[in-house]
């Protein structure tokens, strides 16, 4: 491999790196404070994607209106999966809740092919965000810088919110001890709500940057790309911001280094990450940053 | 005690006959195409049965079912075509030379089906199943993605994505409803037995058990090993009924489907996953209708293909949300429970009357 094929596939690893450290943090953020594989996240990616793809194309609004828009709806529409999928189950055992999760994902999914058709469509990029750079051999878009810089402030304005502020002093609380911090007056549906507004906003922009780095848009577009971020986020240690960064990042890069020494096994690819999973969940399953926390009476 | 025990072995003979019976009129009567839903709906009774024992009985999350039906059907796919199809089939790569030649009756393939399934099941239960909840849900859900990559990598042997055609076909309403009352009966036997117990034991709290002296991760390992095995015998008779396999059926739509019918039925009632399997596979037809192109007072509706499964996840979410024991709970439709209400209208008819 000539180094200018290995320094394109540092860039593309980095990219992927970091749709899947954004992505991964709404799971971990969710299943810190719920314990709850939020299945439905995965598919608030394509929801995002298909509101930015209409919103451009059919009402022609500049791109960046389009995307607010395509961010504040997917948000309401994360919060409103809480309230109504998971809220009036927070005392049933974790089975239903998960029966739930797995509901609301297949539902979106299946909206998302009646109303829109599974056919998947081109997403319009926007000429202002994407444009070729050349440096020496190599040329790549300039995704490959704006992604990452988006998802670096991104990690920096959470992590400060989590710890700076008293609603992610809150947070903290409530996913080290759900009861307790009830007790303590921390209102904890307020707080479930908030987390779910932050999680699903990093979905959202997650998905717009996605569709622009993978310019298509359809229907069951997010389920591989959410998986493998739950996968990053488990990797990670789960319930860690840090962790889920680290994750995806790591994931990103194996991945791509992967595809790029060993072209003969790429088609087993998504093979890879699940491979990565159980192993991780045999050998740490605390996740690389996580604490190993064995289950009382 | 006795006699009672006779009269309800009695009644089931009675209820086997009539079954029979109704299986009989059915083959004769009916038409292939409802014939063949009918074989559809024997083989998600036994998924559903199959998914009950792990999920219902045993309490454990296991999304791989789709995985485990999928080596079950190529299993079965590959043990039964006929060498001269096989090689009109693999035209891409040519298929191994030790499976080429090979040509084996049905009821050996389907049992073949199944002990490899159960293989695969042993195998991926043993790391898999130290995990629980959301975690099993999630390794087991990445197994059976696992295997359908491999699957469609291993070219010379399962012919890749290009899948495979050709399979001798089953009509017979006796092989599939033959098969899915096996079954129950079969599951039955074992929840009723000191191994089901331990199952629902583990199902309701592991600690307690494990503390009774219940081996946790040998029963965990049992239950799942079954599990596999039948859902690998729905997966050839899956490939019986509709003649081809490729790698893109057995996605996790497959399993989510199960599900739909174990959560509907109850979990932990296996009388309860056979009438929801039934229900759901014939809603499954009925519902083609809303994704046909129609007119209501005038409006022509395109067809909106896709609606069918809104509907299954409504479904699934209002049952799991406000009806989450199901249709049967954990009860089962049996003579007790027969009798019993029987008692009960009796009793109910005496005090009206005094």
């Amino acid at each position: 491999m000539s180094m200018d094929i290995f320094l394109q596939n540092i860039a593309n690893s980095i990219t992927l790196g970091s749709l899947y450290a954004l992505i991964a943090i709404g799971y971990t953020m969710v299943y810190g404070i719920l314990r709850l594989i939020n299945f439905a996240h995965a598919d608030l990616l394509m929801v995002a994607s298909y509101i930015a793809f209409y919103g451009i194309l059919i009402f022609t609004l500049p791109w960046y209106i389009a995307f607010a828009i395509a961010i504040v709806l997917t948000t309401l529409l994360g919060i409103g999966i809480e309230k109504a999928a998971y809220r009036p189950l927070r005392n049933a055992p974790r089975i239903s809740v998960l029966i739930s999760a797995i509901g609301v994902s297949f539902l979106l999914e299946n909206i998302g092919i009646v109303a829109i058709g599974a056919r998947p469509k081109s997403f319009p990029r926007p000429s202002e965000l994407v444009w070729n750079i050349h440096v020496g051999n190599i040329s790549f878009l300039s995704l490959t810088i704006i992604i990452p810089t988006v998802t670096l402030l991104l990690l920096v304005a959470v992590t400060l919110m989590v710890k700076k502020t008293k609603i992610g002093m809150a947070m903290r609380a409530v996913s080290r001890d759900f009861e307790t911090s009830s007790l303590m007056a921390v209102n904890v549906n307020k707080v479930i709500t908030a987390t779910f507004a932050v999680g699903s906003s990093l979905a959202a922009i997650g998905g717009l940057m996605w569709s622009m780095q993978y310019p298509q848009v359809d229907p069951l577009m997010g389920v591989f790309p959410g998986l493998k971020c739950f996968i990053a986020a488990v990797m990670g240690g789960i319930g860690s911001i840090p962790g889920a960064m680290l994750g995806g990042f790591v994931l990103g890069f194996c991945e791509v280094m992967l595809v790029g020494f060993f072209p003969a096994v790429s088609g087993y690819r998504d093979a890879f990450a699940f491979v990565i999973l159980i192993l991780i969940l045999l050998f740490r399953p605390g996740g690389i940053l996580g604490e190993n926390v064995v289950e009382k009476v | 005690m006795d006699k009672n025990k006779r009269s309800k072995n009695i009644l089931t003979i009675m209820v086997l006959i009539l079954v029979c019976g109704l299986l009989y009129w059915s083959q004769i009567n009916l038409n292939s195409f409802y014939i063949r839903i009918l074989n559809l709906a024997a083989i998600f009774a036994i998924l559903g049965l199959s998914m009950n024992l792990v999920l219902g009985f045993t309490g454990m999350f296991s999304l791989g079912h789709s995985g485990f039906m999928c080596v079950g059907a190529y299993t079965a796919a590959i043990l039964t075509m006929s060498p001269a199809s096989k090689e009109l089939i693999y035209y891409m790569v040519p298929i191994t030379p030790a499976l080429a030649q090979i040509e084996w009756p049905i009821f050996p393939a389907i049992i073949a089906a199944g002990l490899m399934a159960a293989l695969f099941g042993l195998l991926v239960g043993i790391p898999a199943l130290r995990l629980r909840d959301d975690y099993l849900a999630i390794a087991t859900l990445g197994f059976a993605e696992i295997i359908r990559i491999v699957v469609t990598n291993t070219v010379s042997i399962t012919n890749g994505s290009l899948g495979l055609k050709n399979i001798p076909s089953i009509n017979s309403i006796w092989v599939y409803w033959g098969a899915a009352i096996l079954t129950l009966l079969i599951l039955k036997r074992m929840i009723n037995s000191s191994w089901g117990y331990a199952f629902r034991a583990i199902r309701d709290n592991e600690i307690a058990a494990e503390a009774m002296g219940i081996s946790i991760f040998k029963h965990k390992l049992i239950s799942f090993t079954i599990g596999a095995f039948f859902a690998g015998i729905a997966g050839a008779l899956m490939g019986f009924l509709i003649t081809s396999v490729d790698p893109t059926m057995f996605r996790f739509l497959f399993t989510f489907q199960i599900l739909l019918i174990v959560v509907l039925g109850g979990m932990g009632s296996l009388t309860g996953s056979v009438i929801s399997a039934v229900v759901i596979t014939i809603m499954m037809e009925v519902l083609r209708v809303v994704e046909q192109p129609m007119s209501i007072l005038g409006l022509n509706i395109p067809g909106l293909s896709g609606m069918r499964m809104v509907i299954f996840s409504v479904l699934l979410l209002l049952v799991i949300l406000f009806y989450r024991q199901g249709l049967m709970g954990t009860k089962e439709f049996n003579w007790d429970w027969v009798l019993g209400k029987f008692d009960q209208i009796k009793s109910r008819r005496r005090g009206e009357a005094a």
